[in-house]
């Protein structure tokens, strides 16, 4: 704990406009606000994390079971459980100022044009912010979220909206759950959008064979983890030949290697996501394997792979 | 609610197995070896990595004692049967200090464990605290039937006053562990399925905790997996809990 990391300068990237010392971002709400991992490791080897999903009002969330898993992976309904925007920044930002000094990814979500342009306005503001992620995917929201996501006009109202309060540059977080994802990331490209970032869970569900009934209270929940890492890869794939923006893939990163692909896919930078969850230091080390893999495959620097 | 938080940190540790062995049906006792520092608190629990599940298993800790920790478990899904098949020797990745244990503080003077099923685990490193403190610990066990029982002998030999119940009375006496709440108590501890833990919380006539059970993702409060909510607000059970006071707790339905 504590300790000072020379970053290594092969691992630099930067994303829209802000350097950063690695590709590497934990995922929102994989994350919180960082103070359990900074338990177990300094959480400023990290290039910057994606904080906990936030909204203009307070959410509780779904109800329990809100977790299942499944072959390589898990599925959740969270459910956006968050303190809201006003507490998030009098209580948490200041608490992050102690343990975070790098500028820190805010996660945004709402219900209405309205809604996401006012929450996103208020953590504009805040010096610590430095990138806004715009989520329109959350499949566990209902009136809200995804329904944003999976129409090309409303994710373009969205971000129309967000770009016209805000200073900072606006990623738009898109959920896989379409059929044209290229087209979604064009329509928040054109919009204003800075950045693109995905894939978001996808929806899945699981049944207990003793009760017969759904695990999740919610029924169904968004899917993450390894097993969903190809679907994503190709995703970011397609986004990256589709937009010009930066785009962070995420999607079942688990390891070093993971993170080269998506970064040869086109991706700008990476976010991981449940791997936090089933190894708090995940992130940590795919931060320390990097140079050693990259070594193996002859990549002098993550900047090279962009093409 | 984040300050009980801050008092705890959680250690990344690999454990390796002594003893992995059955005891009742379904349960199973396994004894780990390493740096168990991680497990300061009766109550606490540890998330254990198993080979071919995504996510940790939360598991109750029975017992610590120098660098040896002892978990008992049920058989009730496929990790916990994977688990039943790890032999002495192999390691265990282990996520160790996890939630905020009991309140031995409030115990009084004669202290009441109860514990249903596979709630029964922790209550065992807590009597075993109580009674190093000189308490009179009473502790009522329940099970569904005979060949469910486990550790009666264990509460005994650490000086507790035991009363076993099963609800088809087929070993000691026949009912819930409400229909043998002994007088004069001051203080429960109670761990057990739901249905139990209401029951408790109608008919106990002391102030009292309850240690309470919910999937997780993480088990060390980054995914909200795990929240309910508390006349306090939300409280992760991983995280504020899984210990939380009678009164605090807002049973959903």
């Amino acid at each position: 704990m504590g300790e000072v990391r020379t970053a290594d300068p092969r691992l630099r990237v930067n994303l829209c406009g802000v350097d950063m010392d690695n590709p590497v971002i934990p995922a929102s709400g994989t994350f919180g606000y960082g103070y359990e991992f900074a338990e177990l490791y300094d959480i400023n080897i990290l290039g910057t994390f994606s904080f906990k999903g936030t909204t203009r009002e307070p959410r509780f969330g779904n109800p329990t079971p809100r977790i299942a898993e499944c072959p390589a992976g898990m599925i959740n309904a969270v459910g956006l459980q968050n303190p809201g925007v006003e507490r998030v920044i009098g209580e948490e930002l200041p608490k992050l100022k102690e343990i975070f000094h790098k500028p820190v990814m805010a996660n945004v979500s709402g219900f209405s044009v309205a809604e996401y342009a006012e929450t996103c306005a208020l953590l504009d503001r805040e010096p610590q912010v430095g990138w806004l992620e715009v989520n329109i995917s959350c499949p566990n929201v209902h009136g809200g979220g995804m329904s944003f996501g999976t129409d090309p006009a409303q994710a373009a109202a969205v971000t129309r909206a967000v770009k016209a309060v805000t200073t900072k540059p606006v990623i738009l977080k898109l959920s896989p759950n379409v059929t044209d994802i290229a087209g979604m990331a064009r329509a928040c490209e054109e919009a204003g959008a800075d950045g693109i970032s995905l894939i978001n869970t996808l929806q899945g569900m699981r049944i207990d064979l003793r009760t017969r009934k759904p695990v999740l209270a919610n029924v169904m929940g968004g899917v993450s983890g390894p097993c969903v890492f190809p679907v994503a890869l190709r995703m970011v794939w397609q986004v990256c030949r589709a937009v010009r923006i930066p785009v962070i893939g995420m999607g079942g990163i688990t390891r070093a290697e993971d993170v080269l692909e998506m970064m040869m896919a086109g991706a700008a930078a990476v976010e991981v996501g449940a791997a936090n969850l089933t190894d708090p230091l995940a992130c940590r080390k795919i931060i320390e394997e990097l140079p050693r893999v990259m070594d193996r495959y002859g990549i002098k620097n993550l900047a090279e792979l962009k093409q | 609610m984040r300050g009980k938080g801050a008092a705890q940190a959680m250690k990344q540790v690999l454990l390796r197995i002594e003893e992995n062995v059955p005891l009742a049906r379904e349960i199973w006792r396994m004894r780990l070896r390493g740096d168990v520092s991680g497990a300061e608190r009766p109550g606490q629990f540890v998330n254990l990595k198993l080979e071919g599940c995504f996510l940790r298993r939360p598991i109750s800790v029975f017992d610590r004692e120098g660098d040896r920790l002892t978990l008992i478990y049920r058989t009730v899904g496929e990790g916990t049967r994977k688990m039943s098949s790890m032999k002495p020797g192999e390691t265990i990745d282990c996520l160790t200090g996890l939630g905020n244990g009991y309140d031995l503080s409030r115990a009084g003077d004669h202290p009441l464990l109860l514990g249903g099923g596979v709630g029964v685990p922790p209550l065992y490193w807590l009597g075993k605290e109580l009674r190093a403190r000189g308490k009179e610990v009473s502790a009522v066990l329940g099970f569904n039937s005979r060949e469910d029982v486990f550790a009666e002998e264990d509460f005994r030999n650490i000086g507790c006053q035991v009363t076993v119940t099963t609800a088809d009375g087929s070993y000691g006496r026949k009912g819930f562990v409400t229909d043998a709440l002994p007088e004069g108590t001051s203080y429960f501890y109670a761990c057990g399925p739901e249905p139990m833990l209401r029951a408790v919380d109608r008919t106990a006539v002391t102030d009292g905790e309850f240690s309470l059970e919910e999937r997780m993702g993480c088990g060390f409060g980054a995914c909200m997996g795990c929240s309910c909510r508390t006349k306090d607000g939300y409280k992760r059970i991983c995280r504020e809990g899984p210990v939380l006071r009678k009164g605090e707790i807002q049973w959903e339905k």
